[in-house]
């Protein structure tokens, strides 16, 4: 060799040693599948679109959380948000408050006049959609992003479903829904109202549509038989609810007593609070923690000042006054009569029993089959008869306006594919990101500086809308507290912890790769990756 | 501390880099251009941490001394597995000595920079444990005496492992090591024996002592970049956990170090000039016991039964480094992030 003074060996050398000839298993990147996204009934991307807004870029946080649910402002107030409950921080410290960013997100477009991506080319494809509910309008919503034709009939006056005849506008201001609905109808959707199908069999053989998708919802309020006087006025939560987007507003008079212990009872006690009723009295047949209403809502209309008769039924409705027959739980958990009865003032008598569907359009069509009073779809959300597709509260499912919106893309999905005689395969899914892949490490060394804050910013947000500027940070904040569970978010701590430098670096945006030419596997990489997005693998031999 | 901590960007300080920060935030190690002055094909054992150490701290020294840096090593591990003639590892001017005197050279690189007017040419020594507070002891504490202007690392794997795992004077009592047999009534090394050379570099006054984890990577580019702020003779020691010796997964290199401090036994600090100046606090304090487990060299005090007698006394070792370097306060942390002017500023950066 033939080298300067002192100088024996050329740099880097070394690289003619492959040391990856040495690995029994091979570290491999991969994505896991949070448990936020599991859970929504959405099936929002929620990891990803989390990880834009930590970088403060909202615009696309907000395009990645169109591409699954064109309401995020609804979705930021009326969902349920059950990806909190199952959100791996909340093992942690606390959930990250999804529901919270995704209203912030929700809000920001609208304010900024934000709209979806580009459609895909037009199709000439004719989709009907029956029924303007979260289903229906989600629905259309993926359908003209997929390039067909959308036109829906809708039976009432005005889009939204439940949306707008159910859920009450202290929970859901109407300028935001109309907003939302607003920027799909302006993709291009045509929605004839007052245009109730009372045949579906007549549509169908029309030909006039090549598919066609039904969402009706289930509106009707259950009845229970109640002997009752004729001067005693009763009516079911629907209706009320319904009435209160009427020019009048329903006359219920002060004394009110509300049947049952689901979400709607406690919206209609709220509403009849509102409407100026002195007593509001919720009577439910079994214990509190059988309500099937959410405990935050049972917990609001508490704190409003709704009254509660757990364990009671209502034995008959006389004029201004009920008779209430206590109940007690058996050993099974059902509550059985006692005999025991008691008076209870009202003026009205408010049912909030549940809903059905009125299945009476589809009554035609035999190969529809019904079963338990909804409408029986297979895993592409088709019917029984070709090309027609249903979802939302009309089929067999948890009623919610983020599960109607689920079903309302699945079905857009398959029913694209049925348009375009393909096969829908949808890819297998990722493992899940449970808690025991999260390195706590290198997450937890400052949470407790920043709770206080924290907790009085979430109080004052679950009641009024919050001023956007303060709301802003605390948004950037609250979206910098996910865990990216499963989903590299680039800390550079492989590229740094490998002894071998055998991690490649690609560059924002771009995460890593391996360099098994030198990796010697020895799995510091995937032992120190704070959110779980590496596994090791045998080496096949 | 010394360096910022980085409070609340999806992750703490702890990571290495993260897309959240400002580029200057970040390590040295997240950057795509660092120096990887140990470069790819190096021999080290799987899950190597003197490799890891080495390539942390020379990178972070090359940053901040603009590329000026000169190495010189001594035998073990860190030259054997990096120079294999013909090969090289090394992608900076590196020299390799003898096993003991690898601080004299450094002395004299310093020297020959001197009179040839670059002192802008900074020098490292570096060496395994056995080669700092064994062998090459008499030349460093010389080094140390003279004041001479090099930065010596010692990368403590906490035993000799380049020949077999002999004991050295840095091996922790009752681990086990070739030498250290875990047999007889005190299995493993003894108690009461070894050296603390951080506290015997302070002892010198030099400059600048400072002690650091492949755990905390921020905390230990920190103390090379603070070393390359003085001139005159600094002292780093860096835990490097060492799968083979240690009889640890490779795969736990990192966690050991971290379990090292958090238990207590290994005290990162910082002194200036024979003081004491800073340590780094524990987070979350564990037992010994949790560090200890993992480590073939430590199974004797857990098989056939718990040897809660010998456990107890490592403890009581955590324990008194807890006291002696304040491990546990964390009131005197000047940069913790308490205060809600700190919070305001990082929500509104
Ligand atoms: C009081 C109340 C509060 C609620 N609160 C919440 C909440 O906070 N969060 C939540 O997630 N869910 C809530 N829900 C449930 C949620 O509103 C429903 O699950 C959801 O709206 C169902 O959507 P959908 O599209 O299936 O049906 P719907 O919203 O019921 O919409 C069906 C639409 O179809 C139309 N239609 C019906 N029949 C015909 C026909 N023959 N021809 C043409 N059009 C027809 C209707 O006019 C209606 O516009 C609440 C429900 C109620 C009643
Ligand atoms: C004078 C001399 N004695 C013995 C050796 C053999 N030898 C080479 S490396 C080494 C041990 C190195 O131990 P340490 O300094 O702790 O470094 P490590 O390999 O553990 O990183 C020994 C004894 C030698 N090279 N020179
Ligand atoms: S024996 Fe230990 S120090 Fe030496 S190369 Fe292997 S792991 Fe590294
Ligand atoms: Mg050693």
């Amino acid at each position: 060799m033939d080298k300067p003074y002192a100088i024996t060996l050329e740099v880097g050398t070394s690289r003619s040693n492959k040391t990856g000839s040495w690995r029994v298993e091979r570290p491999v990147y991969l994505d896991r599948l949070p448990p936020c996204n599991q859970e929504c009934p959405a099936g929002e991307n929620i990891q990803g679109w989390l990880y834009h807004a930590e970088e403060g870029n909202y615009q696309e946080a907000w395009q990645v959380l169109m591409a699954d649910n064109p309401m995020p402002a609804v979705m930021g107030r009326v969902c349920y948000h059950t990806c909190e409950t199952v959100c791996n921080r909340a093992q942690l410290d606390v959930a990250v408050g999804i529901n919270s960013v995704e209203r912030f997100l929700g809000d920001i477009a609208l304010e900024k006049g934000w709209k979806p991506r580009q459609l895909a080319k037009e199709t000439n494809k004719n989709v009907l959609v029956i029924g303007a509910g979260p289903s229906g309008l989600s629905a259309a919503y993926h359908l003209r992003l997929a390039g067909h034709k959308v036109t829906i009939y809708e039976a009432g006056p005005m889009p939204g479903g439940m949306m707008r005849f159910g859920i009450p506008s202290y929970r859901l201001p109407r300028n935001i829904l109309e907003a939302e609905v607003d920027r799909i109808i302006g993709m291009g959707v045509e929605i004839r109202y007052n245009k109730k199908v009372d045949d579906l069999s007549t549509v169908v053989n029309s030909k006039e549509f090549d598919a066609v998708f039904l969402a009706i919802g289930a509106e009707v309020g259950r009845r229970a038989y109640i002997p009752a006087g004729d001067s005693t006025h009763i009516l079911d939560a629907v209706t009320f609810l319904r009435s209160m987007e009427g020019e009048e507003l329903p006359k219920i008079g002060r004394k009110v007593v509300i049947y049952g212990g689901g979400n709607t009872a406690m919206d209609a006690a709220r509403t009849a609070k509102r409407l100026g009723a002195t007593d509001a009295v919720v009577v439910y047949r079994r214990t509190r923690d059988k309500m099937p209403a959410h405990d935050f809502e049972v917990e609001e209309a508490l704190e409003e000042g709704i009254q509660m008769r757990w364990l009671s039924t209502i034995k008959h409705a006389g004029p201004g006054k009920l008779v209430i027959e206590k109940m007690e739980l058996d050993d099974t958990g059902f509550p059985q009569p006692t005999g025991e009865f008691e008076e209870l003032e009202s003026d009205s008598l408010i049912l909030a029993l549940g809903q059905e569907v009125d299945l009476s359009l589809v009554e035609n069509l035999p190969s529809i089959e019904v079963q338990d009073g909804v409408v029986q779809v297979g895993p592409n959300m088709m019917t029984g008869q070709s090309g027609v597709f249903a979802g939302g509260d009309m089929v067999p499912s948890e009623r919610t306006v983020t599960r109607a919106i689920g079903h309302g893309k699945r079905a857009a999905r398959y029913i694209d594919a049925f348009l375009r005689g393909d096969e829908l395969v949808e890819p297998a899914k990722h493992e899940v990101a449970s808690y025991d892949k999260i390195h706590t490490w290198y997450y937890t060394d400052a949470p407790q500086t920043v709770r206080p804050k924290l907790d009085i910013v979430r109080r004052q947000s679950s009641f009024d809308e919050v001023v956007l500027g303060l709301d802003e940070d605390n948004a950037l904040f609250e979206a910098r507290r996910c865990l990216s569970c499963g989903n590299c978010f680039e800390c550079d701590n492989c590229y740094g912890v490998c002894p071998d430098n055998a991690v490649i670096k690609l560059g924002p945006g771009q995460r890593y790769q391996f360099d098994y030419d030198y990796c010697k596997g020895c799995g510091i990489c995937v032992e120190e990756c704070p959110c779980g997005a590496i596994k090791m693998e045998p080496e096949t031999i | 501390m010394g360096y910022q901590p980085v409070k609340f960007y999806q992750t703490g300080s702890f990571v290495v880099g993260n897309r959240l920060l400002e580029a200057q935030d970040r390590t040295v190690q997240a950057d795509m251009k660092r120096t990887n002055s140990l470069t790819l094909g190096h021999r080290a054992c799987q899950g190597c941490g003197e490799a890891l150490g080495a390539r942390y701290a020379i990178d972070a020294a090359m940053r901040a001394t603009d590329g000026k840096v000169i190495a010189a090593n001594a035998t073990g591990c860190l030259e054997v597995f990096t120079t294999p003639f013909p090969e090289t590892s090394w992608q900076i001017p590196w020299i390799h000595s003898l096993f003991g005197n690898v601080a004299a050279v450094g002395t004299g690189i310093a020297a020959a920079m001197k009179v040839k007017g670059r002192t802008d040419i900074r020098v490292v020594a570096q060496a395994g444990d056995g080669g700092t507070v064994d062998i090459g002891f008499g030349v460093l504490s010389g080094m140390f005496e003279r004041n001479d202007d090099v930065l010596f690392i010692c990368y403590d794997n906490e035993a000799y492992m380049n020949t077999g795992v002999q004991r050295s004077g840095a091996t922790p009592p009752a681990a086990k090591t070739s030498t250290t047999e875990a047999v007889g009534a005190h299995p493993g090394a003894d108690f009461g024996k070894g050296k603390n050379l951080p506290l015997i570099a302070m002892a010198h006054e030099i400059p600048y002592v400072a002690t650091a984890t492949v755990a905390e990577l921020h905390d230990l580019e920190y103390k090379v970049e603070k070393a390359m702020s003085f001139r005159g003779a600094r002292y780093l020691h860096v835990l490097v956990p060492c799968p083979l010796g240690w009889g640890s997964a490779p795969s736990d290199t990192i966690r050991l170090s971290r379990l090292a401090k958090e238990s207590g036994l290994f005290p990162v600090f910082e002194a200036e000039y024979g003081e004491v100046t800073g340590s780094s606090k524990i987070r979350s304090q564990v037992p010994v016991e949790e560090y200890l487990r993992p480590q073939r060299r430590y199974q004797h005090l857990f098989r056939p039964s718990a040897n809660t007698e010998v456990i107890a006394q490592l403890q009581a070792i955590a324990d008194k480094n807890i006291r002696r370097f304040d491990l546990l306060d964390t009131q005197s942390q000047s940069t913790s992030g308490n205060s809600l002017a700190d919070q305001e500023a990082l929500q509104t950066r």
